[in-house]
């Protein structure tokens, strides 16, 4: 029970702080391979600072679901990232909900998120929100195939389980199966975390705004909590993908030594996956809106297929 | 002794639950001068009959056993009678919640009609929840088809309560066609029972079909109770009838009478027919997908909240059907463990859906009373004028979307494992058809919350589009209770899950002989468990303090911006136009155009664009914008159907031809046909 305790709170501390972290990773790197120099791998702690101290100001026609929304974003992502291992193959609140629970809890921020946007009563607001529901509604069957692919191999929805499974066979992310479900899961973490070519995180361009004009109303602390809450997302997303498909180094047992190993090559692999986020990004050029169904469908495919094939390999 | 005792009060109770309904029903039409006393009987004996109702389902559940009575009629074949065994009582309970909370709520949405209506609407409405509880209950099949007559009839008589307005007596009349085109299969289904036991009861109905006779009894009663639980493509009454029926009525249609279609599919393939063929099994999983996807569909682009709130139904229907699907093809293959854990979530799902059915459609009556009208067009800013609807209101949006901690969560958890575990329960390539509709599950959860936020975001939220929302009124206070029961009950269903599933043990007992609640529950009560092999665990009560508490940590986190009054309330960004008007907002239409767009193969919508304008076309005097869907199954199945009948019926007038001696020649006729057909040998 304390050590229950214990690990939650450590993986609690280890969420909150690196978030920000990889999301200043990806936006430096990818601002290099840009040929810009980019602001820092450390700006988005000072961005948080700064939003948590400034002033809000709050639409007149809004209720309080806009009040709620940010707390709820936040407050689910936290209580995912409890659900998924990170450093330890055992996460601190596994036997509390699976891969299920990881995905209708995000939904549920999700839809929050989706209210608050309407409350304001701008255009922009229904505009993000209509089309952020959209793209995850479409994005969430593909997950649930990859998903299943792994779990199926597992025969488990504990995540915990999944990645036990998964380090008892080193090589098993070469077996076609684990491949494309891997390429499938990698299409929904762009379109989840609103990436190009599905979305573009720095524009404020009216017309291709997705999450950012659902959000537009937001300022100071609940801002903050919003993008606090997203890096968060982001960061249980990258967990899942490197966690489930390459379990290298998780440690098995509470010891210090096997905790460093954890956390370095935890750290490693969340570098070189944001690596390949940021190639992906540089690459492409942002989708229509219209066309982003299709990607979706190429994940669906994608997923059906990783689990065809696992019945026939 | 103990065991005698409890039967004959159960039977007892049983008998009072019908009596309080009947007084119900008469003593509202007898009070047809004095509207407030009718309103007072109706909602007294509603309640009374709904509360006894419970108790005496609960007890039935609780102690697994089965009381039964038969009095004889006198009437050949016609023996009345009932017998409730586990699988109806976790019907009846649903039912008598939902008769607590209606009722409760029909004292104050009532007030507005005149004596004599509000008399017609509580005598049809204690009847409907008679003849309910008999559906639920008869033991034989004629005593069912005349209880499932009634309902039928007094639930005929509800949908057409508003007469006056055509588009009501058209949904009337389809529901009324509809549902005895069912009731003429229900019939053929019974007869051909009948033929091959000899008997008309219920208890005699346990048969092990040759294969072509399943399959005639399986189509014969799929096509019967079809009908009524809405699945695709027999859904279309549903739509249509459930929008213009009166809002409280609406919440029993959808809470209850479409589960007494569920209720006879579980009671024929799981009770009457032996060990079901996998074909059949996966019919079911097919019908449950397909239900469940285009339900939902069809629900997101609905503006017509309660149309939304009908084609939502059909969506859960096809999701309690899913579970059903699966539980029929793990007995096929005799694995009574994972049969047990998919009924488990079937038959949660039927209790969940019949609450947050029952809360929303309610809100959408207290809307409708609010505003005087059902087009989410002209909602809005709903929320700051009808602040308890409004919270209700997001209580059932947040459960039917199955969001945890909520009780749609619960159901919905134990099909995905339901589905996942199928994967594994057999080698043959069937096994993929298991987690493809675990992922079809996971796109109708995720375009129902789609659905959802549209329906709460686009009525509650922002400005208000008409001048009927913005002099919306909060409705009368007991409207206001009869939706705090059914939103408790989501609450306390999804928390204290753990603490409930092992009352479905007598029903899966009953039906596949196996009690597997233990494996369910672990870790005290408090994690919920899969029971397959590793499977998976959640831990609802878990998940709700520790949101409760995360919530606690972002409002500390923020609190250097709250609570230093650092905040200013100004205008929505306009683009720099003065004045943010509700024009500007986005509207129900327009928050579901992607996936109209997306889906347009479905939909096919078809749009019509006028402008004006003077000069130049970029910039309009006036716009006229049309935009319309195409109801698929309407117009390309039902419509050619319906004009071929009409057709035929058109030619078969040749036969009236008016004479008496015509007629006198058909009798004889007949006769003689009747006669050579009685004297074959």
């Amino acid at each position: 029970m304390s050590k229950m305790l214990l690990a939650s709170i450590f993986q609690l501390i280890l969420l909150l702080c690196i978030s920000p972290l990889i999301s200043g990773i990806i936006k430096t790197l990818k601002a290099r391979l840009q040929m810009r120099r980019g602001p820092g791998i450390f700006q988005p702690y000072r961005d948080l600072n700064k939003l948590l101290r400034k002033q809000m100001v709050i639409p007149e026609t809004a209720s309080w679901i806009f009040a709620a929304a940010p707390i709820m974003v936040f407050a689910t992502s936290v209580l995912v990232g409890l659900l998924v291992p990170m450093i330890t193959a055992e996460a601190p609140l596994s036997l509390f909900g699976g891969v299920l629970a990881v995905v209708y809890l995000l939904g549920l921020g999700r839809f929050f998120l989706a209210l608050g946007g309407l409350d304001a009563g701008s255009s922009f607001g229904g505009l993000g929100s209509s089309r952020e529901m959209t793209i995850s509604a479409l994005a969430e069957p593909a997950m649930m195939l990859a998903i299943f692919t792994v779990a199926l191999s597992a025969s488990s929805t504990n995540l915990s389980e999944v990645v036990r499974g998964a380090i008892g066979q080193s090589w098993r992310f070469l077996v076609p199966s684990q491949m494309l479900a891997f390429a499938a899961l990698f299409i929904v973490l762009i379109a989840e975390t609103g990436r190009i070519p599905v979305d573009n995180p720095a524009t404020h361009l009216e017309l291709t705004m997705i999450h950012e004009a659902m959000i537009l109303e937001y300022s100071g602390p609940y801002l903050a909590l919003i993008e606090w809450g997203a890096a968060v997302k982001q960061l249980i997303l990258m967990t899942l993908l490197i966690n489930i498909f390459y379990p290298f180094g998780l440690s098995l047992e509470w010891n210090a030594a096997s905790l460093a190993i954890g956390c370095g090559s935890y750290l490693l692999k969340l570098v070189i996956l944001s690596v390949l986020i940021v190639l992906v990004e540089t690459t492409n050029a942002k989708m229509r809106l219209f066309r982003v169904p299709e990607l979706l469908a190429v994940a669906f495919v994608l997923g059906a297929l990783a689990l065809i094939s696992t019945f026939l390999f | 002794m103990l065991e005698g005792l409890i039967a004959t009060l159960i039977a007892n109770g049983w008998v009072a639950v019908l009596l309080a309904y009947a007084a119900g029903s008469m003593g509202s039409i007898l009070c047809l001068r004095t509207a407030s006393l009718g309103r007072l009987l109706s909602t007294g004996f509603g309640v009374a009959g709904g509360l006894l109702q419970v108790w005496v389902s609960l007890a039935t559940i609780l102690e697994g056993n089965t009381v039964s009575w038969a009095v004889p009629s006198g009437v050949p074949f016609l023996d009345i009678g009932l017998r409730l065994d586990p699988l109806s009582a976790i019907f009846t309970l649903a039912l008598g919640a939902v008769a607590i909370a209606v009722s409760v709520y029909s004292f104050g949405y009532t007030s507005a009609l005149t004596a004599g209506r509000s008399a017609i609407l509580g005598f049809f409405f204690n009847l409907e929840l008679l003849s309910l509880s008999l559906v639920f209950t008869a033991s034989n099949a004629f005593f069912f088809l005349i209880a499932w007559e009634v309902m039928a009839l007094s639930a005929y008589c509800l949908v057409s309560f508003e007469h006056h307005r055509e588009a009501t007596r058209d949904a009337g009349i389809l529901f009324f066609v509809m549902s005895h085109v069912g009731t003429g299969f229900l019939i053929a289904g019974f007869l051909v029972l009948h033929s091959m036991t000899g008997s008309f009861e219920f208890a005699n109905f346990h048969v092990t079909p040759a294969p072509l006779q399943y399959g005639a009894l399986f189509s014969l009663f799929l096509l019967g109770f079809g009908v009524k639980a809405g699945i695709v493509p027999l859904h279309i009454w549903l739509p249509a009838a459930h929008p213009v029926a009166p809002s409280n009525v609406s919440a029993l249609m959808s809470g209850i009478v479409v589960k007494t279609g569920i209720y006879g599919l579980l009671r024929v393939y799981f009770d009457f027919l032996g060990k079901p063929p996998q074909w059949a099994a996966l019919v079911i999983l097919a019908v449950g997908v397909s239900s469940g996807l285009l339900g939902v569909l069809y629900a997101l682009i609905e503006k017509d909240l309660k149309r939304l709130l009908a084609y939502s139904t059909i969506e859960n229907v096809g999701i309690i059907l899913m579970g059903m699907g699966a539980s029929l093809f793990f007995s096929s293959i005799s694995k009574p463990g994972l049969a047990a854990l998919a009924l488990a979530g079937a038959l949660a799902h039927i209790v969940n859906h019949a609450m947050f059915k029952t809360l929303l459609f309610l809100g959408a009556g207290s809307v409708l009373h609010g505003t005087g009208t059902r087009d989410m067009e002209r909602m809005g800013g709903l929320l700051r004028r009808m602040p308890a609807t409004a919270i209700l209101f997001l209580i059932g949006a947040v459960a039917i979307s199955g969001f945890p901690p909520l009780n749609g969560f619960v159901s919905e958890w134990f099909t995905y494992q339901a589905l996942l575990a199928g994967f594994g329960s057999t080698p043959s390539l069937t096994k993929l058809v298991f987690p493809v509709a675990g992922a079809l599950l996971a796109l109708t959860g995720a375009l129902a919350a789609t659905a959802f936020v549209k329906a709460f975001g686009i009525s509650f939220l922002a400005l208000p589009r008409s001048s009927e929302s913005e002099h919306a009124h909060e409705s009368h206070w007991t409207m206001l209770v009869g939706m705090a029961i059914p939103a408790l009950s989501c609450v306390a269903l999804g928390v204290g899950a753990t603490w409930l599933l092992p009352a479905l043990d007598s029903v899966t007992a009953q039906l596949l002989g196996v009690r597997s609640s233990a494996s369910f529950v672990t870790s005290h009560g408090l994690v919920l468990n899969s029971g397959a092999l590793h499977g998976g665990t959640v831990s609802i009560p878990m998940i709700a303090i520790l949101l409760i508490l995360l919530s606690l940590t972002a409002i500390l986190i923020g609190s250097a911006g709250f609570r230093r009054a650092n905040r200013r309330t100004g205008p929505a960004w306009d683009c720099g136009l003065p004045g943010l008007t509700a024009e500007n907002e986005y509207t129900a239409t327009a928050f579901s155009k992607p996936l109209r767009m997306i889906f347009a193969a479905l939909y096919q919508p078809k749009r019509e664009i006028q402008q004006q304008f003077d000069i130049s076309p970029y910039y309009p005097k006036s716009v006229l914008f049309e935009s319309e869907v195409e109801q698929t199954f309407e117009s390309r199945l039902y419509k050619p159907l319906k004009d071929k009948v009409l057709e035929r019926a058109n030619r078969l007038r040749a036969i009236q031809a008016g004479s008496i001696h015509a007629y006198l020649a058909y009798i004889f006729l007949t006769l003689v046909a009747l006669l050579l057909f009685g004297a074959r040998p």
